[in-house]
């Protein structure tokens, strides 16, 4: 392999890796602050391309001018599904693990038909973008201005998140409900408005993962089973709820997957992501950056 | 007779019923409901094994229902051996790899271990999807035969599969029947309930997983032999997604996990309900038999999240209701 | 005391990520001895607990059973050797029912349900709890769970119990029939170790008294020697004093 060839690889499996941590960071967000693991984290995101999409063909203005819209509507969406759905699932005395799993993968199977419903199975995509089929060349590096356009938004947003977590009084009631459920209620912090804002968070981060997949992804009502099942193999190898962690572990996904698609048949690029999961798992059970 | 004892003559009546229906019943598209009903019930009744009584989340079990159909298939179709020994060797075959999987999987807690057997199964399905000597990506075709008991073929009339189906329904039945009254089920549920306290308490933790994983892919394999045999079709899709693993698990839940009576009660509402809204409401690809289909899951498993089971156990003894 | 000890814990050391929780601590118990080990906050005595019923393993050391060296004895095992514990937060097995619970114990001794069940019985009668039998776990009191832990460790037949701060939070009335219930254990000719935090309710209950303090052995005793003993005040009041 070339030098020019191997940074080639390498560019396009950090972007990816930036788009899989924007994807994966919600689930880790939520899971972090109440133990609940989003089975619907892939429909999010489904959700969200199709709100991008039909955004799209009604108003007609440029996907990438959309992206408030969009991450308004999945943020008010987030919230809904906590306070509509998980906060009933969180009630369960016994086996309350289980009953979360199954309200939210029920939830992804109304979502899924509730898309076909609207928009049809149909392969759907948005052909005219600024974005769209352009390329950017760094030092006879080519890459495909949407992705980097995506890579752009996943460090705004990851930066944002951290001035979040650390500046703001959301970001510290977050922290607070994280560390210590029974003493936030001691403090007077809301669980409930928490619980919501952070779910409302957790989704306006996957739907800015949405608004840009839109661009150069095909929409369809499975679109999101795929993404979220790295996602959630990104968020367990960074450790479940280290933001940061996913952040990491979605980069070294992008790569690993980068470079196996040329070194295997590209439909068995994500059997080697697979074993470095299992890998880092088996040696360091609680991923990468996560606590025990 | 001890409450336990009452649940056999349950069992009896059950299957006496079961057995009656395809004398009354002629119509294909019902007989094929309730064998796809039993079938799940006892796949359930599988994983239930490994996930109610012992608390191994597992959501890779299609792996082990893929390994029984596959070995089923092929070897009925490479070397013309019965379906009945190729369930059977297809069950030991996934059992061996249960125990050399639970053996590094089952030091993981939680979300690690359910994620770790997702990812496993999603390996199987890569592997024989690009694995030409298994058929690949276009599966394996089971020949036209005449109808026979010896391989599992029957054409024209399907109830012999509702015989079959309730056979392998009631043997899971009573293995776990069996296992819940003996040291191994107390164990499994103790595992399951604390595993530190379990261990203070002598139970053998690790020894306990790994039986529980054995046992419960022996039966999801025999399942996806009987599986490969009644539809004389398979590819990778067809019996290796991660959908099947949900599948698996959910009428499980839906009914009461870790209870014997949970995967058919929830196999019994999940499964007609399926087929029904897919086949009367599917059909036009608006979504609205997903809609219902995911409403009613997430209806049950938060109006009643011990399983619908414990809407009639209130009364009864107080530790199988929980 | 006989010249067998039932428990030898010989120069045991245990250190945490640098931090020295045990420092070259050795303690024997005598067969039918009722030891209190106590001790200030974070002198080291859930860690010499923990060792002892082998939640993890010492750093250096010998950890003696009875004649037999179990150092090595992995946690599982060490009940089959004849130790038993109850945990300072109850960790009772929710999904079961009492009588269930205990007969996990039970099993330790029999594969046999129908004995496991008599003999699950009998301990909780032996406990007091016989009459909730069949509740459901999760539906105890607190001081029904305490009972429920002692059962089930009885059930396995130990020869030494290891009782962790099962006397904290119980009320006056629920703590007296809690010592009643150890006298009467100890009668049977179990060897006990309790941790307490809280000398003041251990004192009159035990034979002999450890004091630990900053991983060492301070002090060790008849308690009415020990609570007169200048070092213990001293640690005792200084670790008052941090708290306050």
């Amino acid at each position: 392999m070339t030098a020019q060839a191997f940074f080639q690889v390498l560019a396009s499996g950090l972007l990816m890796g930036l788009l899989y941590a924007l994807i994966a960071v919600g689930l880790s967000l939520i899971f972090g602050l109440m133990d609940v693991v989003n089975f619907a984290h892939g429909e999010f995101l489904m959700v969200a391309m199709y709100a991008t999409f039909g955004l799209w063909a009604i108003v007609g203005v440029d996907p990438v001018l959309l992206m408030p819209l969009v991450i308004a509507f999945m943020f008010v969406f987030g919230a809904a599904v906590y306070l509509g759905v998980v906060r009933f699932a969180m009630r369960a005395k016994t086996n309350s693990g289980m009953v979360q799993i199954f309200a939210t993968f029920g939830l992804a199977i109304l979502i899924q038909g509730v898309s076909q419903l609207l928009f049809s199975p149909d392969y759907r995509s948005i052909p005219a973008s600024w974005l769209g089929g352009r390329t950017v060349s760094i030092g006879g590096v080519f890459l495909p201005l949407p992705q980097v356009y995506g890579g752009l938004i996943s460090v705004l947003a990851f930066a944002g998140l951290y001035l979040l977590m650390s500046r703001t009084d959301f970001g510290k009631a977050l922290e607070a409900t994280r560390e210590d459920q029974g003493a936030v209620a001691l403090v007077g912090i809301d669980r409930n408005k928490v619980f919501a804002l952070g779910w409302g968070l957790g989704a306006a981060l996957v739907g800015l993962a949405g608004s840009v997949l839109a661009i150069f992804y095909y929409i369809h009502p499975q679109v999101g089973g795929p993404f979220a099942l790295v996602a959630y193999v990104v968020v367990a190898l960074g450790g479940f709820g280290s933001v940061f962690g996913a952040l990491a572990a979605g980069l070294i996904v992008g790569v690993v997957e980068s470079f196996a698609a040329i070194a295997m048949p590209p439909a068995m690029k994500s059997i080697p992501v697979y074993l470095l999961y299992l890998g880092v798992v088996f040696i360091r059970p609680s991923g990468l950056f996560g606590r025990l | 007779m001890t409450p336990r004892r009452w649940q056999l003559v349950v069992l009896f009546a059950v299957t006496a019923g079961f057995v009656a229906v395809p004398a009354v019943l002629r119509d294909a598209y019902l007989l094929n409901v309730l064998i796809l009903t039993l079938m799940y019930a006892a796949l359930a009744q599988s994983w239930n094994i490994l996930g109610g009584y012992c608390g191994q989340i597992s959501l890779g079990h299609a792996l082990y229902f893929g390994c029984g159909a596959y070995v089923t298939s092929l070897l009925f179709t490479k070397l013309g051996v019965s379906p009945w020994f190729g369930a059977m060797a297809g069950g030991c075959v996934a059992a061996v790899l249960a125990l050399a999987l639970g053996y590094p999987c089952f030091r993981l807690a939680g979300h690690y271990f359910s994620i770790a057997t997702i990812v496993i199964a999603e390996i199987g399905l890569l592997l024989v999807h690009n694995w030409d000597a298994v058929g690949g990506a276009q599966g394996i075709q089971w020949p036209i035969s005449r109808d026979s008991w010896w391989t599992l073929q029957f054409a024209r009339n399907k109830a012999p599969y509702v015989y079959l189906a309730l056979g392998l329904f009631v043997i899971t039945w009573l293995v776990t029947y069996w296992i819940e009254g003996s040291r191994w089920g107390y164990w499994w549920r103790a595992v399951k309930d604390n595993t530190e306290a379990a261990e203070s308490l002598g139970v053998e933790v690790f020894r306990s997983k790994m039986a529980a994983a054995a046992l419960s892919a022996f039966f999801t394999a025999v399942g996806g032999g009987f599986y490969a045999a009644f539809v004389g079709y398979i590819d990778p899709e067809s019996v290796m997604t991660f959908r099947f693993s949900l599948l698996f698990a959910l009428p499980a839940v839906l009914g009461g996990i870790g209870t014997l009576w949970g995967p058919l009660v929830g196999a019994a509402i999940l499964i007609p309900m399926t087929e029904i809204t897919r086949s009367y409401m599917g059909g036009s690809g608006n979504g609205v038999d997903l809609i219902i289909y995911g409403a009613l899951i997430m209806f049950i498993a938060l109006a009643k999240p011990e399983g619908v089971l414990s809407l009639f156990q209130r009364d009864a003894k107080p530790e199988a209701a929980r | 005391m006989t010249a067998s000890p039932i428990l030898d814990v010989r120069h045991v050391s245990k250190r945490f990520d640098g931090l020295l929780a045990n420092d070259d601590v050795s303690v024997s118990v005598a067969r039918g001895e009722l030891l209190g080990l106590i001790g200030p906050n974070g002198a080291g005595k859930s860690t010499l607990f923990n060792m002892i019923a082998g939640a993890f393993p010492v750093t250096s050391g010998e950890i003696w059973l009875d004649g037999t060296d179990i150092t090595a004895v992995a946690g599982t095992r060490r009940c089959a050797h004849g130790i038993a514990r109850t945990f300072q937060v109850p960790r009772s097995f929710d999904t079961m029912s009492v009588l269930e619970n205990v007969m996990v114990g039970s099993f330790m001794r029999t594969a046999s349900a129908s004995t496991a069940r008599i003999r699950a019985l009998e301990t909780l009668e032996y406990v007091g709890i016989a009459g909730r039998a069949q509740a459901p776990a999760v539906d105890l009191t607190p001081p029904e769970k305490r009972r429920l832990e002692m059962a089930r460790a009885l059930a396995t037949e130990p020869k030494l119990l290891l009782l962790d701060e099962v006397m904290t939070g119980l009320t006056p009335a629920e703590a007296k029939a809690g010592v009643d219930l150890i006298r009467r254990v100890r009668e049977r000719g179990v060897t006990i170790i309790m941790v307490e935090h809280v000398m003041e309710i251990v004192m009159p209950l035990v034979d002999r008294a450890v004091v630990l303090h900053l991983g060492k052995v301070l002090a060790e005793g008849k308690p009415s020697e020990v609570v007169r003993d200048e070092r213990v005040i001293k640690a005792y009041l200084g670790d008052r004093h941090r708290a306050a």
